[in-house]
């Protein structure tokens, strides 16, 4: 395919017994912002490993702009940025030391690695800081001395492997803002790993989910929500006075679990409906909304709540990571 | 115009990374206090070497022409000669240098960022040890070259064309015998996590040849001894046995050659017989002769290099680089 940037077929990696990365298949377009999601431990880090040609996939096979970096790593190198998990620089070096040294390892001759680093020091707002000493960097500094760093050779596609970790919420909000600017401005290709669904809901174009080694899903969230509750993806949740209804049975006083699953399993679309504490949650195939509305105010009960419930990436989340016996 | 060509030139990334390896190494206090503690004791002993250069200067001595040399191999009992300090200083010089060549990078976490930059991995390696090593000959030379201009001026007869040659022989050998240290150390740096552990690990291997080594080979030699009425044949096997066991150790291979290099009556580092020696005039060997003795010596301090460095760049190559 000639859209996609980085493809992973069938990629294997296994430590011993332990399968870190397993049968994974993954395509990313040029251009978009990828986030891989998942837990600790998940396999992010060893599939990103593999994509550099920093280590070996067991079988299987990664192409990054159409090279094998297991083969040729220094093809595939020139072209992806990466900024690796809690990224280290020369601490006795200073800011512009440190850029001077990979821009010079890209080949750039002093007067363009100067002009460079001056206008990406800019650009990543530490043009007062690079006299420092990158030891007396704070995290987020380092941080967005990184991605000056990874930008220096002009990637075509950059990594960033949890590169929200230990910021503080105003670190990550700019850092994330300069993520978004830069891929717009630049055409880059992201590819952002993160366990934190917010940080990748806010930046992230397609969303895949790792678990254990294993891509479950990938798409945008509203697919992907499609995707992960194929059979109901909405859920309304509604709240009934326990008032018996002098309905048609008038079985007056009766509890509101007992009669309202019937009365609304008739409707077309509807799939189950829970109790959850005084609330009754409808799984539905469509947006049933009003229909439910209608039925329950014709039975006679009082409605006290209704609410139409849509997943966002927290739901997923939630139900893979935290939940994720029930869907093995 | 010089300048505006160094400001456009492109250059290769290995020299990248040499150039700031040489620059971290000169820069760093470790690498003063070595430099300084060297430059003492070599001004020690040659200070030593000066008072008692009248009394070494015996008639009808075979070395007596290479009077300059006994500059690097004399002294008073109370210092070392500077041959006996390069070989128990050159070691820690080069396990000091080496031992956390890699680790640190690895705990610094800029392994994997200077990884990701298009370059190969051994250029790492390589540029670690190169820039160690020119470190290392540059100061070598230094002193070499200090030594004999002090020399020069205190006693003030000049060395002569084969005392100097002999001179740049023991520097080069020098500098390769702390080459094997560096490399040894460098290999402890790839296997171990913690610099403090790769930093022992060497000189436990330092200690273990310097002190111990030694007197285990006493210990077999002891109990395999041939009776004193053994054959001849018997005791020269035995007496080979033993030197080849020592020689297992870089100190002796070091020594050995250093000796015959500044020693140049020195003719045979083997056992010799009554009827080899019978009828031979006690005069100095001629370089091409010393250098040819020495050889396998030679040759034995270059095998253990490359074996050590291949070893590192076994493990290097291949292993995965994991940010942390």
């Amino acid at each position: 395919m000639a859209g996609n940037i980085i493809e992973l077929v069938d990629l294997k990696k296994k430590y011993g017994s332990f399968t870190a990365v397993d049968q994974l298949n993954l395509a990313i377009r040029k251009g978009e912002i990828f986030g891989l999601l998942g837990p600790n431990g998940a396999g992010k880090s060893t599939t990103i490993l593999m994509m550099l040609g920093l280590t070996e996939p067991t079988s299987g096979m990664a192409k990054v702009c159409g090279i094998d970096p297991t083969t040729n790593p220094i093809e595939v190198k020139r072209r992806i940025g990466y900024l690796p998990e809690d990224v280290g620089f020369y601490y006795n070096r200073s800011g512009y030391e440190n850029l001077m040294l990979t821009a010079r390892l890209n080949r750039l001759s002093r007067n363009e690695a100067k002009q460079k680093v001056e206008q990406l020091l800019e650009r990543v707002g530490l043009s007062d800081a690079a006299e420092k000493k990158t030891g007396k960097y704070s995290r987020g500094m380092l941080q967005r001395l990184g991605l000056a760093d990874v930008l220096i050779k002009n990637p075509e596609v950059i990594i960033l492997d949890e590169p929200t970790l230990g910021i503080d919420p105003t670190g990550v909000k700019e850092f994330l803002e300069l993520i978004i600017r830069l891929s717009r401005e630049e055409g880059l290709t992201v590819l952002f790993s993160s366990h934190d669904l917010h940080h990748v809901q806010q930046v992230c174009d397609r969303v895949g989910l790792f678990v254990s080694g294993k891509l479950l899903a990938e798409g945008d969230i509203q697919t992907l929500s499609k995707k992960l509750f194929t059979k109901s993806p909405f859920i309304i949740e509604v709240g009934v006075s326990n008032n018996a209804p002098d309905a048609q049975d008038g079985s007056g006083g009766q509890d509101a679990a007992d009669w309202l699953p019937q009365l609304l399993q008739k409707i077309d679309g509807v799939n189950a409906v829970h109790k959850k504490n005084e609330i009754f949650q409808i799984e539905c195939s469509r947006d049933t909304t009003t229909l439910i509305a209608k039925a329950i105010v014709e039975s006679g009960a009082g409605l006290n709540y209704i609410n139409r419930k849509e997943y966002g990436l927290d739901d997923i989340y939630y139900r893979y990571f935290e939940g994720g016996e029930e869907n093995e | 115009m010089g300048r505006f060509k160094n400001e456009e030139r492109i250059l290769h990334p290995f020299r990248v990374i040499l150039n700031k390896e040489i620059s971290d190494h000169v820069r760093s206090w470790r690498f003063i206090i070595l430099i300084a503690i060297i430059a003492l004791t070599c001004l020690g002993s040659m200070y030593t070497a000066l008072t008692n250069i009248d009394k070494a200067v015996k008639p009808n001595d075979p070395e007596g022409t290479f009077f300059f040399l006994k500059l690097f191999t004399i002294s008073d009992g109370t210092l070392p000669s500077f041959i006996v300090f390069i070989s128990f200083l050159g070691p820690l010089l080069g396990i000091s240098l080496g031992f956390d060549a890699v680790n640190s990078e690895q705990n610094n976490r800029t392994l994997s960022r200077v990884l990701s930059q298009p370059i190969y991995r051994d250029y790492l390696l390589n540029a670690k040890f190169l820039a160690a090593l020119i470190v290392i000959s540059v100061m070598f030379f230094a002193l070499g070259f200090l030594v004999m201009g002090l020399g020069l001026v205190t006693i003030g007869i000049p060395p002569t064309v084969e005392e100097f040659m002999r001179i740049i022989f023991f520097i080069i050998l020098s500098i390769l015998y702390v080459a094997f240290w560096l490399n040894l150390s460098i290999l402890f740096s790839v296997q171990f996590r913690q610099p403090a552990t790769s930093a022992l690990s060497g000189i436990a291997v330092w200690l273990f040849f310097s002190v111990f080594y030694g007197m285990i080979v006493n210990l077999i030699t002891k109990s395999i001894a041939p009776s004193a009425m053994a054959s001849e044949y018997q005791i020269i096997g035995f007496e080979e046995l033993k030197l080849s066991l020592l020689r297992i150790m870089p100190n002796q291979l070091f020594s050995e050659a250093t000796t015959t290099l500044l020693m140049p009556s020195v003719r045979s580092l083997g056992p010799l017989t009554m009827e080899q020696v019978y009828g031979t005039i006690p005069g100095p060997l001629p370089l091409g002769q010393s250098l040819l003795l020495v050889w396998p010596q030679v040759t034995g301090l270059i095998a253990a290099t490359v074996l050590c460095f291949a070893l590192s760049y076994l493990s290097f190559m291949r292993r995965e680089i994991r940010s942390r």
